[in-house]
C-alpha cells in the first residue's frame, strides 16, 4: 500500500560523484517505482493540479494510467497538452504549479507529478512512441520565430491543426533557452531536447537553422515575399544583464549567458570540441536565479570553487527550490545578504577579487519581496577569479526594432494579448519571454499554445 | 550545408572563400558580417563579410589563420561545406544611408591593414559603383602579406601601399602616409581604418589630432552575434557597447582600445593549448606540473 504522506523517493547520482561530472543529476523513476507514486494520487473529481499547470494537462488522468502501466496511454494524455513533457518533467518549478495544489500537500508531501510525467514521457521515447502527424492541411502557411519551449509548443499545435509551420532559428541548433541555457547535468541534450525537437519534427513542422529575422530576412518580407498568412514570435529573452560596476570590463568577467552558452551550446566542457572556457579556480555567480544555479554548478563541474553571491536571503532566492538543494549538496558556498560593489583587477586587467557588501532586509519594495539596503562600512572582499553575472536577461530588439507597427513597452517586450498572443501588428502573434522577459520553459509553453489558438481563429476567420 | 565555390591562399596564412549562403548574399551590406562554423565541433567565427553576389548566392569571406581553428579551416577546399553560415550581423556602414551625390563631394581616406583589407574592400568598391572615388591607404607588414590589391586598385581613386619592412610600395607605417597626405594638402572628410587593433588606435590618435572623424571596425571575441552573450562588449565614450549588435563600426575617437586589446588575451591561454594539440597531438596533459594540464 501506498504510503499517503510521503513520496516514493525518486534516484539521483550522488553528490560528490556528480560535482565532477555533467551527467544527469537525477535518475528518475522506474516502472515499480513510478507506479506505486501514481497510486498516491486521489484523482480529485476537482482536480486542483490541472488549474496549477499553464498548459492544463489533464494530470489525474494521466497519472491513473501510469497506476494502472498503461504508459502509452498515459503519455497520449499529456501529448493532448503538451508537446515537451520530458524537458516539462525536468525542468518546471512544479512545487509552485500542479505539486503546490496537490490537496496531499497539506498534511504531507505532494504527489511527484513532474516525475511522473517524466517517467512516462521517457518510457514513451525509449518505447518509440511517436506523435502523429494532422491527417488534413489546411493549405496556410505559419512562420515560428526561435525555437526555444514558445515556438516549439505553437509549432506543435499548429501542424496538429493541419498547418504548414516553418521555425526560424538564429542558432545554428535548435532548442533555444533548452540548448543554450539550461545544462546537460539538468537537461540531457541529446537524449531529451533533440528527441523532443525530432518530435515537433514528426509532426511535420520544418526548422530552419541560423536565419536572423531582422538581419537575416524581416517579418514583413516573411509575409509579404515568402508569403507566410501568420507569424508567431517566440524568440525569448537573450540579453544579457550587467551591473554597472567598476571592474566589469576585467578579463575574467562574463555574464552568464555567455558561460552558459559555451558549455551547452559550444560544448566547451568536453575535450572534443574546440569552443574554449574560461575555468576559473574562484568562481563567484551574481545572482540567486536558477540561472545563477545553473552558472555556479557548471563552474563546479569545471573544477572551481564556487560561491554564490545574493543581496537578499535564503528566503528570497527566486530559484527552485530543487536547484538550490543540490548546489548545496554540491558544496556551492552560499554568501547571502551581500552585494557586489566592486570587482578588483591586477595589473594585466585580469579579475583578482571581489569587493561585496553586507546588506539587510528593510520594507517590501513593489515586488513584495524586503528591499536589502546596505550596511555601511561592511565592504570586504571576496577572493575570486572569475565573476560570473547572473543578473537576468531582457528580450532582444532585433526584431521589434526592424518591424513596423509592432509595439513595445519600456523593458522592450512585445506587447501581446495573454490570451490569443495577438501584438499591435495584424497577423503577427508572440508570446513568451519576448512578451513576459525572462520567466519559465512552462509559462512561455502555455504562451506559445494559447497563441496557436490565437492564429488559428484568426487564419480560420479570414 | 553551406559549399565553398572557391577557396583561394592569397598570402602566407591568408585564405579567401566564396561560399554559397543565399539569405547572408541577399540581405548583407558594407560594414557588416558573418558568422561561420566549421562542422559539428566547431567554434562559431564572426568574419566581415568582403564581397557578395546577391545573383548567385554568395558571399566572401577572407580570414587569416589565428588559431586551431582557423588552421582547421583552411584546410578546406572547393566542394567542401562549412555546417553552418548565418548573417548578416551588425549594422551596416553608416555612410551607405547617406546622399550620394553628397559623399561624391566628399573627400574620404580609407585606412586598411594586413587582412583588415578585405573588409575595406566592399566599402571601397560599393563607393566605386555608386560613382564615389576614395582614397585607400593599405598597409602590410611585408610584400608576401600584402593581399587584394588587384582588386584595390580596379575600385580605389588613388591607392597608396606601404610596408613595414619597406619590401613592397612605400616604406613604413599607415600613419606615416596619413600625414605625408594630408601635409601634402588633403583634405580628409572623414577616415574609415579597419586593421589590427594596434593599427586603429594608432590612426585614431592621429586622425583626431588632424580632426579628421575617424570610423573603425572592431572584431573582439563573440559567441552567438546576437547580443546573447556580452563578450563583445567594449567602451565607447564610456559607454558598454556590443560589437556584434551596436557595432561593429564605431566612431574610433570614442573606442577605448587599450581595454578593447586587453579583452582580446581573454582566451589567449586555451589558445595556445589548442594550437598546440593540433601540432602536436594530444600530449598536453599538465605534465610540466605549472600549468594544471588540460583541466
Amino acid at each position: 500500500m501506498a504510503d499517503k504522506k510521503n513520496r516514493v523517493p525518486v534516484r539521483e547520482q550522488a553528490p560528490e560523484v556528480r560535482a565532477k561530472n555533467f551527467e544527469e543529476v537525477c535518475l528518475g523513476y522506474n516502472k515499480e517505482e513510478a507506479m506505486e507514486e501514481a497510486s498516491r494520487c486521489l484523482n480529485c473529481k476537482n482536480a486542483r493540479c490541472i488549474t496549477g499547470c499553464p498548459v492544463n494537462i489533464n494530470i489525474p488522468a494521466f497519472i491513473a494510467e501510469v497506476k494502472e502501466g498503461n504508459f502509452e496511454k498515459a503519455s497520449q494524455v499529456i501529448g493532448e497538452s503538451s508537446a515537451l513533457p520530458a524537458v516539462c518533467g525536468r525542468v518546471c518549478p512544479q512545487e509552485s504549479q500542479c505539486e503546490g495544489k496537490c490537496i496531499l500537500g497539506i498534511k504531507g508531501e505532494p504527489v511527484s507529478i513532474g516525475k511522473l510525467e517524466r517517467f512516462t514521457a521517457d518510457w514513451a521515447r525509449e518505447n518509440n512512441i511517436a506523435p502523429v502527424p494532422a491527417k488534413e492541411k489546411k493549405g496556410k502557411k505559419v512562420a515560428v520565430i526561435g525555437s526555444g519551449p514558445a515556438g516549439l509548443t505553437c509549432a506543435g499545435d499548429l501542424a496538429k491543426m493541419g498547418y504548414d509551420v516553418k521555425i526560424f532559428e538564429a542558432l545554428h541548433e535548435a532548442g533555444g533557452v533548452l540548448v543554450y541555457g539550461i545544462p546537460e547535468f539538468r537537461l540531457p541534450k541529446q537524449t531529451v531536447v533533440a528527441h523532443e525537437v525530432e518530435n515537433v519534427k514528426k509532426l511535420g513542422v520544418e526548422i530552419e537553422t541560423n536565419v536572423i529575422i531582422g538581419k537575416s530576412i524581416t517579418i514583413d518580407e516573411l509575409i509579404n515575399e515568402e508569403g507566410y498568412d501568420a507569424v508567431f514570435i517566440g524568440s525569448g529573452a537573450g540579453l544579457p544583464k550587467f551591473m554597472g560596476i567598476p571592474g566589469e570590463q576585467a578579463n575574467g568577467v562574463f555574464s552568464a549567458n555567455e558561460f552558459l552558452t559555451r558549455n551547452n551550446l559550444m560544448k566547451a566542457f568536453r575535450d572534443d570540441y574546440d569552443t574554449p572556457i574560461h575555468q576559473g579556480k574562484k568562481v563567484a555567480v551574481i545572482g540567486g536565479g536558477n540561472v545563477a544555479m545553473d552558472a555556479a554548478r557548471t563552474a563546479l563541474r569545471l573544477g572551481a570553487e564556487t560561491y554564490i553571491v545574493y543581496r537578499r536571503s535564503e528566503k528570497e532566492l527566486p530559484a527552485r527550490v530543487e536547484e538550490v538543494h543540490h548546489a548545496k549538496e554540491e558544496g556551492i558556498q552560499f554568501h547571502l545578504l551581500r552585494n557586489p560593489k566592486e570587482i578588483l583587477v591586477d595589473e594585466n586587467g585580469w579579475v583578482k577579487g571581489l569587493r561585496v557588501i553586507k546588506m539587510e532586509l528593510g520594507e517590501p519594495d513593489e515586488s513584495g519581496r524586503r528591499r536589502p539596503v546596505e550596511v555601511p562600512g561592511s565592504e570586504y572582499d571576496l577572493d575570486v577569479d572569475t565573476v560570473i553575472m547572473a543578473l537576468g536577461t531582457s528580450p532582444n530588439p532585433l526584431i521589434s526594432s526592424t518591424t513596423k507597427g509592432l509595439d513595445v513597452n519600456k523593458w522592450q517586450c512585445i506587447i501581446a494579448d495573454e490570451n490569443n498572443g495577438a501584438t499591435t501588428k495584424e497577423g503577427v502573434y508572440a508570446g513568451g519571454d519576448a512578451v513576459t522577459g525572462a520567466a519559465t520553459v512552462i509559462l512561455a509553453m502555455g504562451a506559445g499554445k494559447a497563441a496557436a489558438k490565437g492564429i488559428d481563429e484568426y487564419l480560420s476567420n479570414r | 550545408m553551406y559549399q565553398i565555390v572557391k577557396a583561394e591562399k592569397l598570402a602566407d596564412k591568408i585564405f579567401l572563400m566564396e561560399i554559397e549562403a543565399p539569405r547572408v548574399a541577399r540581405a548583407c551590406q558594407p560594414g557588416q558580417f558573418l558568422i561561420v562554423k566549421m562542422d559539428e565541433v566547431g567554434e562559431r567565427i564572426p568574419l566581415t563579410i568582403c564581397d557578395y553576389n546577391r545573383e548567385k548566392g554568395t558571399v566572401t569571406i577572407v580570414f587569416q589563420i589565428v588559431g586551431a581553428s582557423t588552421e582547421k579551416m583552411s584546410w578546406l577546399r572547393e566542394g567542401d561545406f562549412f555546417q553552418d553560415v548565418t548573417g548578416p550581423l551588425g549594422k551596416a556602414s553608416e555612410w551607405i544611408e547617406d546622399d550620394i551625390e553628397e559623399l561624391k563631394q566628399k573627400k574620404i581616406l580609407f585606412v586598411a591593414g594586413g587582412v583588415g583589407t578585405a573588409p575595406v574592400y566592399p566599402q571601397v568598391k560599393w563607393l566605386h559603383e555608386h560613382g564615389v572615388a576614395v582614397d585607400v591607404i593599405v598597409g602590410a607588414k611585408n610584400k608576401d602579406l600584402l593581399i587584394l590589391e588587384k582588386e584595390m586598385e580596379a575600385v580605389a581613386g588613388n591607392l597608396y601601399v606601404t610596408t613595414d619592412d619597406g619590401s613592397y610600395g612605400r616604406h613604413g607605417m599607415v600613419t606615416a602616409v596619413i600625414e605625408e597626405l594630408v601635409a601634402g594638402g588633403a583634405k580628409y572628410d572623414f577616415c574609415v581604418a579597419i586593421g589590427p587593433m594596434i593599427m586603429m588606435k594608432f590612426v585614431c590618435l592621429l586622425t583626431k589630432k588632424l580632426g579628421i572623424p575617424t570610423i573603425v571596425s572592431m572584431n573582439p571575441i563573440m559567441v552567438d552575434g546576437t547580443g546573447m552573450c556580452g563578450a563583445c562588449r567594449l567602451m565607447v565614450d564610456g559607454k558598454v557597447k556590443f560589437a556584434c549588435v551596436d557595432g561593429p563600426e564605431f566612431d574610433g575617437h570614442l573606442v577605448d582600445f587599450d581595454q578593447a586589446m586587453q579583452r582580446q588575451q581573454s582566451y589567449k591561454t586555451q589558445e595556445g593549448r589548442a594550437m598546440l594539440k593540433l601540432q602536436e597531438g594530444n600530449t598536453h596533459h599538465g605534465g610540466c606540473g605549472n600549468c594544471g594540464g588540460d583541466r
